[in-house]
């Protein structure tokens, strides 16, 4: 139960991250973050007690830790990626109109 | 032979195709994005003739059965939604071709657009809870990517918003994903909506909170709005009506609909909390629009708005009320493009969007003033366009159902439509004109052609509301009610 909750918290502290901090790079840090909570939580859902990696052996009847979750995070990482780049793209383009990453001077639109 | 990957391949394809060949001619991309959307329409439409009412069209992924494997399933929610993105996607990538002249690198335009239409395709079509999730995501970061498209500092400022709020709602629903998962063992949604354990009492709530979280920011109502209305009016016109035409749509209320209603089942509360989301949006969405004196940014409050009449059409879950709804998201997919066309079309010749700076454009632009004038009939609900007939089967369903302040609302909203509309009338095409406006013209042909498409089909679904009704609507709705007996339908279906 506490490593779902470890998960829970390290989810927390990346929205933390995004909700208060005023720098993009940070922003897009605490989204990193978000991100691995949620990776780690995957891999900690197809986690097995006692199991072995994932590799069929017809010879031992052994526990497995579950193949699909970690198919899942694989899939999940190259997610995070593409949102990552496109992100830090658009950071680096506002730093060139702007020059600068405090979104408290980044207001020309209201809502 | 079964057709349904095509219309997620096909628009790849063409979109990675695109990228190589655009040297060999300078009008090969256009070509090849109209030609590649105008076959995906054609084939959604014939689709109604080969799918028996009823039943439901099962692609699987190699052979593994249809229980464990990666399915698309094609059933009467799912077809309606695919009818509605690619005819839409094809009028916008029709009116695109001149509007895109003002910009440079046309080829990267149509390929992200492409990549964005693979995405819908793909949200709507498969039947696993992880492919949804990434196809959700291909279709939120190519979306972002060309909202950021014009790179002036309001449209990035608006994409990283967007960007930024799009991808922690998507963690949240990834967390849900992976919860349900944890619970059933299977990500596949028929077997999920069959085995997800009736005493999973705590575990449910928090899936259905970070669900509402999640689905909500994707389809912008009300608590969970903030980045539409500034990503919306930032985008180029056509990605503008891409987005607030089918994508908050196919991403957020279709999602939203297909896992509460048919996977994972519902209930009463769950009703209420959609009612209320939905009139607090109607309400809320108008009034803020009642304030804007920018052309697009009015346009995207009231997608907000129209938003919630879908909601509380589908909340009230009794078969009149989620008629409405998907009545007044298929209608709602045919006004919009066609309003935010206008105010391109608007934006093309006189290169302002401020109301204020306007006017008078009557005389000027006769045919984007006719069709700007059909699409706010049919927004604000005036017989015989065709937004009228939904908004009349939503109140009747309020009224049905017992709720009659409900129905209250949807009215009053429905006025305050009405008057942010008289004032876009009155200041973009009426008033007189202002003399720096003297020798505007009216804008291409194909932009016309394609505006006109989508007028012509407000004003026809409102003659024949029946016919569309009984063969696009109805389907749906029988899908939409039958709950989480989708799961038996599509694992018995082979």
């Amino acid at each position: 139960m506490v490593e779902y909750l470890l998960c829970v918290v390290l989810l927390m502290i990346g929205v933390y991250c995004v909700a208060v901090k005023k720098n993009l790079i940070k922003i897009i840090i605490g989204l990193v973050i978000m991100e691995y909570a949620v990776n780690l939580f995957i891999v900690v859902v197809g986690y097995r007690m006692g199991g072995m990696d994932p590799i069929a052996d017809p010879l031992t009847s052994a526990v497995y830790v579950d193949p699909l979750a970690q198919a899942f995070a694989l899939a999940m990482i190259a997610v995070g990626l593409a949102t990552t780049v496109t992100m830090a793209a658009i950071a680096m383009r506002l730093y060139d109109r702007y020059g600068t990453f405090d979104i408290t001077k980044i207001r020309k639109l209201k809502g | 032979m079964n057709v349904l990957p095509i219309f997620i391949l096909l628009p790849l394809g063409a979109g990675f195709i695109m990228l190589l060949s655009h040297r060999l001619g300078k009008r090969l991309p256009d070509f090849i994005a109209n030609a590649a959307v105008f076959f995906l329409v054609l084939m959604a439409f014939s689709l109604y003739f080969f799918r028996t009412p009823g039943t439901v069209m099962i692609y699987k992924t190699g052979c593994l059965p249809v229980n464990i494997g990666v399915n698309l399933v094609l059933d009467g929610l799912s077809h309606l939604l695919l009818l509605t993105v690619n005819l839409v996607a094809f009028l916008i990538t029709f009116y695109s071709v001149q509007y895109m002249e003002k910009y440079t690198k046309a080829e990267k335009y149509f390929s992200l657009l492409l990549l964005m239409i693979a995405g819908m395709n793909g949200v709507v079509l498969t039947g696993d809870l992880v492919s949804l999730f990434i196809f959700m995501e291909l279709a939120a970061v190519s979306g972002c990517a060309l909202v950021a498209f014009g790179t002036e500092s309001e449209e990035l400022e608006a994409a990283f918003k967007y960007l930024v709020m799009g991808s922690v709602a998507s963690i949240f629903i990834l967390f849900a994903f992976i919860m349900i998962y944890g619970l059933t063992g299977t990500t596949n949604m028929a077997d999920v909506s069959q085995n997800l354990p009736g005493n999973a009492g705590h575990a449910r709530i928090l899936i259905t909170l970070l669900l509402l979280m999640g689905f909500g920011t994707k389809s912008a109502i009300i608590p969970f709005h903030a980045w539409l209305p500034d990503a919306h009016p930032a985008a180029p016109a056509p990605i503008s009506a891409m987005l607030s035409g089918v994508l908050i749509k196919a991403l957020g209320i279709y999602a939203l609909v297909r896992i509460f209603f048919n996977v994972l089942g519902m209930t009463p509360q769950l009703s209420n909390i959609f009612t209320t989301l939905g009139v607090i949006s109607i309400l809320a969405g108008v009034i803020m629009a009642l304030g804007q004196w920018d052309f697009k940014r009015l346009l995207a409050y009231h997608s907000i708005s129209q938003i919630g009449y879908v909601m509380l059409g589908l909340g009230l879950a009794t078969p009149l009320g989620i008629l409405g709804g998907l009545f007044h998201l298929f209608n709602h997919a045919i006004f919009k493009p066609l309003l935010f066309l206008a105010a391109g079309s608007v934006e093309y010749s006189t290169g302002t969007r401020q109301l204020k700076e306007l006017g008078g454009l009557r005389r000027k632009m006769p045919v984007t003033a006719n069709m700007s004038l059909a699409a706010s009939l049919a927004i604000s609900g005036i017989p015989p366009f065709n937004g009228f007939w939904s908004k009349l089967f939503i109140i009747i369903a309020c009224i049905q159902a017992g709720k009659l302040w409900l129905a209250f609302a949807a009215v009053i909203g429905s006025i305050l439509t009405l008057s942010s509309f008289m004032k876009i009338q009155k200041y973009v095409f009426f008033k007189e004109l202002p003399a720096r406006l003297h020798n505007v013209g009216e804008s291409p042909w194909m932009m016309l052609s394609s505006m006109s498409v989508l007028a012509l089909l407000c004003f026809v679904i409102g003659l024949f509301f029946p016919v569309v009704v009984s063969f696009l609507i109805n389907p749906a709705v029988i899908s939409v009610a039958g709950g989480i007996s989708y799961g038996r339908l599509v694992l018995g279906g082979y």
